[in-house]
C-alpha cells in the first residue's frame, strides 16, 4: 500500500508528515484518506476492538476480513445517522496465507478487489492498475507500479505532496517504510517555452 | 423625417432574451431536454514528425448512448484537425465556421494555413460567448513553423502542449501519458500511446466507449484512421437470423442488401467545368 504524507486544510498544506497508514493488530493495515481527526477516530475504535480481542486471550486474533467488516458496519451506521466519518479507507492483510484488499466509503460502500484507490485515486491511478497489475507480482515489481501511480497523481492532483511511503503486509507482519519522495521530470523542451508560437496562449 | 429604427444589435454574443423564461418553466417542474454530448476522452500528442490526434466514438444523450460510432475528430484545414468534447451541436458548429473561415483566408493570402490562425479564431468566439458554446477542443496541426498541439477550454483558454487530454475520459488517458510519454516518440510508437491512452478512456470512463479514431498529421501529409482500433465488437449476434412466430410458414427468403455495391468504372472524361 501506498500513500503520500500530506494533509490539507483547505487549499492550505498544513501537514507535510502525516502517516496516514496504521497496523491493525498482527494482520491487516488500514489506510485512509479524508477527515484525518475522523481517521484517528477510527484508530481509537479499532484499538478498543483489538484490545478485546486480545483479552479473550484464545489464541485467535482478527484477520482482515473481520476488521473490514466492522469498519463497513460502522461506516453505515454513521452514514445512516446522518453523522458520517468523513474517510475513503482501506485495509489490507494476510492471515493464515490469504490474501486480502478492501476498501469502505465514507457511505458505506465498501468491496474487495485486487487494487483499489481512494479519492483522485480512482480516476488517475486505477486505469493503470487495470491495465498492468496480474497475478503473483513480486514486491519489487509491485512497488514499481504504485510508484509510477503516485507519480502520475503527483503530477496532476494539486492537493500531493512528494513524499511517500510504502507498507508491506506479509504472513510476518506489517513493515512501514521510511519516507521518500518520487523523481519526477519537468524538463521536456516544449515545456521550456511553450507559447513561442502562439502569442497569449499558456 | 426620419425614423428612429429599433435595430437588433447585429453583433454577436449570446442573447439572454428567453433565460427568465427557462428559469420559469424549470421551476414549475419542466425537464429541459438533455444535450446530446460527446462525454468523450480526446487526446493529441506530439511525436517527432507532427502531431497525432486521437478520440473515441461515443455520444451520449444523458444516459443513453444516442451514437455507437460517431466523429469527433474534425476537419479544419488538409494540415490542421482538431477534436472536440463537449455539447455535439457546439464543437460541430464551431469547427465547421472556422474551418470555412481558414478557407476564405487561404483563398485571400494564398498560404497554408497555420495553427494558431485557427487557435485564434476559435478562442476569440468561445471567449464572445463567455462559455455557454460548450466546446472543448484539441487542436492540432503541422504548417510551416512546425507542429502545433492546443487545448481549448469552453471559456476561450488556451493551452500549449506537448500531450493534451480532454472530455471525461481525459484523467484515465492523462494517467497513460504522464507514465509513458517522453520525447522523440516515432510514428508507430506513438499511434500505440494515444490508442492506449483513449482505450483507457473507453475502458475506464462512461461517458467514453466504442472505436478509437486516429489522426496522423505530418508535414504535407496527413492520414485520417477512422476506426483505427474497434476493441468492442459485437461478439454475440444471434446465427439463427431472424425467426417468425410458430405458426408462420416461411416460403420464400431473400436477403436484399441495404448498401448498393456500386463499380467505379475508369472510362468516359471527367465532367466539364
Amino acid at each position: 500500500m501506498a500513500s503520500d504524507m500530506g494533509a490539507s486544510y483547505g487549499s492550505t498544506l498544513r501537514y507535510k508528515s502525516v502517516e496516514r497508514m496504521k497496523p491493525i493488530g498482527k494482520h491487516s493495515l488500514l489506510g485512509a484518506s479524508g477527515e484525518i481527526s475522523d481517521l484517528q477516530e477510527i484508530l481509537r475504535y479499532l484499538d478498543e476492538l483489538i484490545l478485546y480481542d486480545n483479552m479473550w486471550d484464545d489464541g485467535n486474533s482478527l484477520g482482515p476480513k473481520e476488521v473490514h467488516s466492522y469498519l463497513t458496519r460502522v461506516m453505515y451506521n454513521r452514514r445512516n445517522k446522518f453523522n458520517p466519518l468523513w474517510n475513503s479507507l482501506v485495509l489490507g492483510g494476510v492471515k493464515n496465507g490469504e490474501k486480502y484488499l478492501g476498501t469502505v466509503s465514507m457511505i458505506g460502500v465498501h468491496f474487495e478487489d485486487n487494487h483499489v484507490a481512494t479519492g483522485f485515486g480512482n480516476h488517475l491511478a486505477r486505469p493503470i492498475l487495470r491495465d498492468e497489475w496480474k497475478e503473483d507480482l513480486s514486491y519489487e515489481d509491485g512497488v514499481k507500479l504504485l510508484e509510477k501511480c503516485m507519480r502520475v497523481l503527483l503530477y496532476r492532483d494539486r492537493s500531493a505532496v512528494n513524499k511517500i511511503q510504502i507498507a508491506k503486509i506479509t504472513e510476518e507482519g506489517v513493515s512501514i517504510s521510511k519516507p521518500y519522495s518520487l523523481r519526477t521530470f519537468w524538463e521536456f523542451t516544449a515545456f521550456r517555452n511553450p507559447t513561442v508560437g502562439a502569442e497569449g496562449s499558456w | 423625417m426620419s425614423k428612429l429604427e429599433f435595430d437588433v444589435p447585429a453583433k454577436g454574443g449570446f442573447s439572454f432574451d428567453l433565460c427568465k423564461r427557462n428559469e420559469m418553466l424549470m421551476k414549475k417542474g419542466v425537464q429541459p431536454p438533455s444535450y446530446r454530448k460527446t462525454g468523450t476522452t480526446i487526446v493529441g500528442l506530439i511525436f517527432q514528425d507532427g502531431v497525432i490526434l486521437g478520440a473515441d466514438t461515443r455520444a451520449t444523450e444523458g444516459p443513453i448512448v444516442c451514437d455507437k460510432n460517431c466523429e469527433k475528430i474534425h476537419y479544419m484545414a488538409p494540415n490542421i484537425y482538431c477534436c472536440g468534447a463537449g455539447t455535439a451541436a457546439d464543437t460541430e458548429a464551431v469547427t465547421d465556421m472556422v474551418s470555412s473561415q481558414l478557407q476564405l483566408h487561404r483563398h485571400h493570402t494564398g498560404r497554408e494555413s497555420r495553427v494558431i490562425t485557427a487557435l485564434t479564431l476559435l478562442k476569440s468566439h468561445l471567449f464572445n460567448y463567455q462559455g455557454y458554446v460548450q466546446a472543448a477542443l484539441v487542436l492540432g496541426g503541422v504548417d510551416v513553423t512546425g507542429p502545433h498541439l492546443h487545448t481549448i477550454y469552453p471559456h476561450g483558454s488556451t493551452d500549449t502542449l506537448p500531450f493534451a487530454t480532454m472530455g471525461s475520459g481525459s484523467l484515465a488517458a492523462m494517467a497513460v501519458f504522464e507514465s509513458k510519454y517522453h520525447e522523440g516518440l516515432t510514428r508507430d510508437e506513438g499511434i500505440k500511446l494515444v490508442t492506449e491512452a483513449i482505450c483507457s478512456g473507453i475502458f475506464n470512463d462512461l461517458g467514453s466507449g466504442s472505436n478509437v479514431d486516429v489522426c496522423v498529421i505530418t508535414k504535407g501529409h496527413k492520414e485520417y484512421l477512422r476506426n483505427h482500433l474497434l476493441p468492442n465488437p459485437r461478439s454475440y449476434v444471434s446465427a439463427k437470423g431472424f425467426s417468425f412466430s410458430k405458426k408462420t410458414e416461411v416460403l420464400l427468403t431473400k436477403v436484399t442488401p441495404l448498401k448498393e455495391k456500386v463499380e467505379i468504372i475508369q472510362s468516359g472524361e471527367a465532367m466539364e467545368e
